[in-house]
């Protein structure tokens, strides 16, 4: 199997993981970062079940959730607006939202992983920030499927678990406020937030989509405000392009907030 | 219903996005103003959650235990804490100045 000892490409900047960056390792190395990662965010699950329940999803709704969308920022902003009393389409463009970067992560797995078409509709389920932060830093394509495969069935299996586990103890707990488990959802989004803000761009970009949302948020129906939020994104594009005076630099620093932290 | 319509809706949306990715050929999606965009995209959106999850209670802003829990989230992050930890921290203080309050 000559193509599974061929040295790939590395160009992916190292994901946050560091660590996972090292040379040529050997498969337990791989499988021990793998599953690493897969345990410390597979437990936050249980985080988005209570959270889920105590956003008055029912049980099945919950579980369901986290067995077919299995990208925890979409699933946290969707039960997060539809408790804040969204409709479920501003709520649902929200999470769609969230969940258009693991297109891009998709398209470096695939060049990385050259999985037969047959396999991608069930490989497309595993790709999220954990995984392509495990996978991507592999040396050698072997190592990049065992990463992708540990990661992804270890993260599956914990987060859909702990997902019902939370949800089922969120009633033995009852005021979920009183143990400052609301504060849960928005501190997953802050971890995920503070590896990306790199540069100046992502700083601005982040500050003025908080402004847009707390503005809007008096004055504009429930979910609405965090989609506005987005046009931070292509504003401060467009006024950067301007300040540096053309593509070329803004080429140049592309892609360089692609994958997150693997944590 | 309407919960049931949103996951439905988020589903299809999100298991798109990923599919897509791989079943694109390489460069598709390549330009750099779409990979600047991709980029920045979640970081406008997780900002924006953020916030309204912290400050935001209903119609209202309003600073309270929440505020604290972040703070002490955003603290574990700056000394690199590992997630489990930054999210137990916000729960933990959050509860703690509830409980205090």
């Amino acid at each position: 199997m000559a193509e599974q000892t061929a040295p790939l490409r590395t160009t992916a900047e190292p994901a946050g993981g560091s660590t996972l960056a090292a040379g040529a390792e050997p498969d337990s190395a791989v499988v021990r970062d793998a599953l690493g990662v897969g345990i410390a965010v597979g437990l936050s699950g249980f985080a988005f079940g209570v959270t889920s329940a105590g956003s008055g999803l029912s049980l099945l709704q919950t579980c369901a959730l986290s067995l077919l969308v299995f990208t925890g920022a979409s699933q946290f902003a969707l039960v997060g607006a539809l408790a804040a009393g969204g409709n479920p389409y501003t709520a649902a463009a929200g999470a769609f939202f969230l969940g258009v970067r693991n297109a891009f992560y998709g398209l470096r797995l695939s060049q990385l992983l050259a999985l037969p078409r047959a396999v991608r509709p069930l490989a497309a389920q595993w790709v999220i920030d954990e995984t392509t932060a495990v996978t991507l830093p592999q040396p050698t394509r072997r190592a990049a499927r065992i990463g992708f495969t540990v990661t992804g069935a270890t993260l599956y299996v914990l987060w859909n678990l702990t997902t019902l586990v939370g949800a089922l103890g969120a009633g033995a707990l009852g005021d979920t406020d009183a143990w400052g488990l609301d504060a849960a959802s928005p501190a997953v989004f802050l971890a995920l937030l503070a590896p990306m803000l790199k540069s100046t761009t992502e700083r601005v970009t982040a500050g003025l989509a908080v402004l847009l949302a707390l503005g809007f948020l008096p004055v504009l129906p429930a979910g609405v405000p965090v989609l506005l939020s987005a046009l931070a994104a292509p504003v401060v594009l467009f006024l950067m392009g301007r300040a540096k005076g053309g593509d070329a630099h803004a080429a140049k620093d592309a892609g360089a907030t692609g994958a997150e932290d693997g944590r | 219903m309407n919960v049931w319509i949103a996951i439905a809706l988020t589903f299809a949306g999100c298991y798109f996005a990923k599919l897509l990715g791989l079943l694109v050929p390489a460069g598709a999606l390549e330009r750099p103003l779409v990979q600047r965009l991709a980029g920045l995209l979640p970081v406008a959106l997780l900002a924006a959650l953020t916030a309204q999850q912290t400050f935001g209670d209903g119609q209202h802003l309003a600073l309270d235990a929440r505020g604290a829990g972040l703070a002490a989230a955003a603290l574990a992050l700056v000394l690199r804490a590992p997630f489990l930890v930054v999210v137990g921290a916000a729960v933990v203080v959050t509860a703690g100045v509830r409980a205090l309050g």
